[in-house]
């Protein structure tokens, strides 16, 4: 029983893991007011960066700072179609979210002798070492160190987001850009950074998959996950802690789905996999009650207009 | 959020963009055959690729060796996404091909629908059925119990701690194969060895999904399962990173990912399906009219399309003669002694049998 409860801790934090820097990354763009729909395509970039990074240096660190600037590289392209351009940011989306799949596998086959994955990299390591706690009931517990850095982002967003004169230029500019720019906020300059940090934290998000639960960049190493990600930011009502623990909602409801699996349970195995679904629609339902997003969230701002 | 200023423009140039990309569906590399003989013969991948490290690559590499035996023209083309299958088959019966393969179960419909409408030329499909009794196709199909059993062999008598795991993709009657002879292997191990070797086994309901997979077989360690064989694609590179992570020993599938994967030490063995040896001989048998199409091909033991990886250094250094012994139960697979069951039914008959 301990043992088991010590299993679902340690399956909810690795699953949710690469989840939450996808949320995050959704929060801080959403945040200044730019829809990320693109957040799945951008951890498909993060994730083949860090495999491949990885791979030739050695160093998974390299690797997943490797992930963070491409996903901000990808980012960079949507910043310039829905900030500078004016474009309609969903569709900027769905063209990274549809971009990035076939770039990844490009540039896997590329590096790799036309390979469709990559070979085993170098991993992150764990808080406690390769075996630490093996053996003992807690080795589960021995989570990648990638679950702490999320945990540490998470908090250093809140920080700068409600604590810092800079978070609150985000959070108006997001709410009422025309009326942050009358104040001397330069609206776009904000909305970049906010969409470049969004790609950043995507990509952190597929490392942390790439390198950490798996040791290499396969095409369904992300498969859905931005997309959960971005339902997790509407579920933690646009705040970094709310993701957070939509994510690990998500996390702990997969795990709870594994730990129910496989026995002589008479629950066939097709409907516990709904049940992640399901809960999230059911929690969301029950006790988040009105999630409203940032209310310039997903509209252009150009400057002069009304 | 989004779906509210999802309006009528922006859908439309979202499914634009879409049709655009379906449209950008890609061509592949041919080589050119310099024999005098005009046979030609095309394959189609599905989505993963000509060099997917899995069936598709091997099924390349029987085309290619066909090539070198026969002189045969052989080429490719690569699907990008579903919505190419269709058209891919078309282009290589416009390219002039004797026999087009279908390579992949997700082709299945395509290709009974191509050959269908082209009547004319041959086609043949891997691990997919002739649905509609098209007179130019033949589906061919792997017995996947039987290497399952050989694997679940070798798991029975390599666990030490009495418990052995499976770890299924979606559980369909496909894959039911796997985990059904990977069973009956154990118990035939049980039998012959008086052991009492437990089974778990646990399905992810996805192939893609790396991080189940890891946590399904997680859980199965921490029950005390010493020994974990998988039949779950993507899934189960999760599986083998578990073991690895966890000094656990770990069965592959489909081709030898002991090779595929040199990093994880832990791997002992795999569980093959012979697609390259299944393209030669069915494309020879087609080409010379030995195989008539209009009927499915059940290929297995008996007709050398399975068997165990070949690679069986780690094996023997826990136990040298296992290997051995294993080829010699698939001998007896193949002469018919062993009947591999491939269903419930078959299953519950075959253990109360032993």
């Amino acid at each position: 029983m301990f043992a088991n409860l010590i299993l679902l801790i340690g399956i909810t934090l690795m699953y949710s893991t690469p989840l939450i820097f996808g949320a995050l990354g959704g929060v801080i763009s959403e945040r200044s007011g730019v829809t990320n729909i693109g957040i799945e395509g951008m951890m498909v970039i993060g994730a083949v960066a860090a495999a491949t990074t990885s791979y030739f240096t050695g160093n998974p660190w390299i690797g997943f700072l490797a992930a963070g600037a491409c996903g901000a590289l990808v980012a960079l392209l949507h910043a310039v179609a829905s900030v500078s351009f004016a474009a309609d940011q969903t569709v900027s989306g769905v063209a990274i979210n549809m971009l990035a799949p076939g770039l990844a596998l490009f540039a896997c086959r590329r590096f790799f002798d036309g390979a469709a994955m990559s070979p085993i990299a170098p991993k992150l390591p764990k808080i406690l070492g390769e075996s630490g706690l093996a053996g003992t009931p807690f080795a589960n517990l021995n989570v990648n160190v990638t679950t702490v850095i999320a945990l540490l982002f998470t908090a250093i967003m809140w920080f700068v987001l409600y604590k810092t004169k800079w978070g609150l230029r985000v959070r108006a500019v997001g709410e009422h850009p025309a009326a942050a720019d009358t104040l001397g906020i330069d609206v776009y300059k904000v909305r970049y950074c906010c969409v470049l940090l969004s790609g950043m934290l995507a990509g952190f998000g597929g490392a942390s998959m790439t390198i950490a639960i798996i040791a290499q960049f396969t095409q369904t190493a992300i498969s859905g996950h931005g997309f959960i990600a971005m339902a997790a930011v509407i579920f933690g009502k646009w705040t970094p802690f709310g993701a957070y623990g939509a994510c690990l909602l998500f996390g702990f409801t997969q795990a709870l789905v594994i730990m129910l699996g496989g026995g002589d349970f008479v629950v066939p195995s097709q409907i516990l996999s709904m049940l992640p679904y399901a809960m999230t629609i059911i929690v969301l339902i029950l006790f988040v009650g009105r999630s409203v997003a940032p209310k310039a969230d997903g509209v252009p701002y150009v400057k002069g207009s009304r | 959020m989004f779906d509210a200023k999802m309006t009528r423009r922006t859908f439309a140039t979202t499914m634009g963009v879409g049709a655009l990309a379906a449209l950008a569906g890609c061509g592949g590399g041919a080589s050119e055959g310099a024999g005098d003989d005009s046979v030609k013969i095309e394959m189609v991948t599905d989505t993963g690729g000509v060099n997917d490290q899995s069936f598709n690559q091997l099924a390349w590499a029987g085309m290619q060796q066909l090539e070198a035996d026969n002189g045969w023209e052989v080429s490719y083309i690569e699907s990008k996404q579903d919505a190419d299958y269709a058209t891919n088959l078309d282009k290589a019966y416009d390219d002039g091909a004797d026999l087009i393969w279908g390579i992949g179960f997700a082709m299945a419909e395509a290709v009974n629908n191509a050959a269908e409408q082209n009547d004319d030329v041959q086609f043949a499909l891997i691990d997919g059925t002739n649905d509609n009794g098209a007179e130019n196709l033949t589906g061919v199909l792997f017995k996947a119990q039987e290497p399952s059993f050989a694997v679940g062999y070798i798991a029975a008598r390599v666990s030490k701690s009495g418990k052995v795991g499976f770890v299924g993709g979606m559980s369909s009657e496909t894959i039911q194969q796997f985990e059904y002879g990977f069973y009956a292997g154990i118990e035939y191990a049980n039998a012959e060895q008086g052991t009492k070797v437990e089974y778990q086994g646990q399905y992810a309901e996805s192939f893609g999904d790396a991080a189940k997979g890891k946590s399904i077989a997680q859980k199965m360690i921490k029950n005390g399962c010493d020994v974990l064989y998988h039949a779950a694609g993507g899934t189960g590179v999760g599986m083998l990173e578990a073991c690895n992570d966890a000094g656990v020993w770990s069965i592959g599938v489909d081709q030898d990912q002991a090779v595929l994967f040199p990093d994880y030490k832990t791997i002992i063995t795999s569980a093959l399906k012979k697609v390259d040896e299944a393209v030669v001989n069915v494309s020879n048998g087609i080409i010379d009219g030995s195989i008539v199409g209009g009927d499915n091909i059940i290929l297995g033991a008996a007709e050398d399309a399975i068997g165990i990886a070949p690679t069986h250094d780690v094996l023997d250094t826990i136990n040298a003669d296992l290997y051995d012994e294993t080829l010699a139960l698939i001998e007896k697979i193949k002469s018919g002694d062993i009947v591999v069951p491939d269903t419930k039914a078959t299953l519950d008959e075959f253990v109360a049998g032993l």
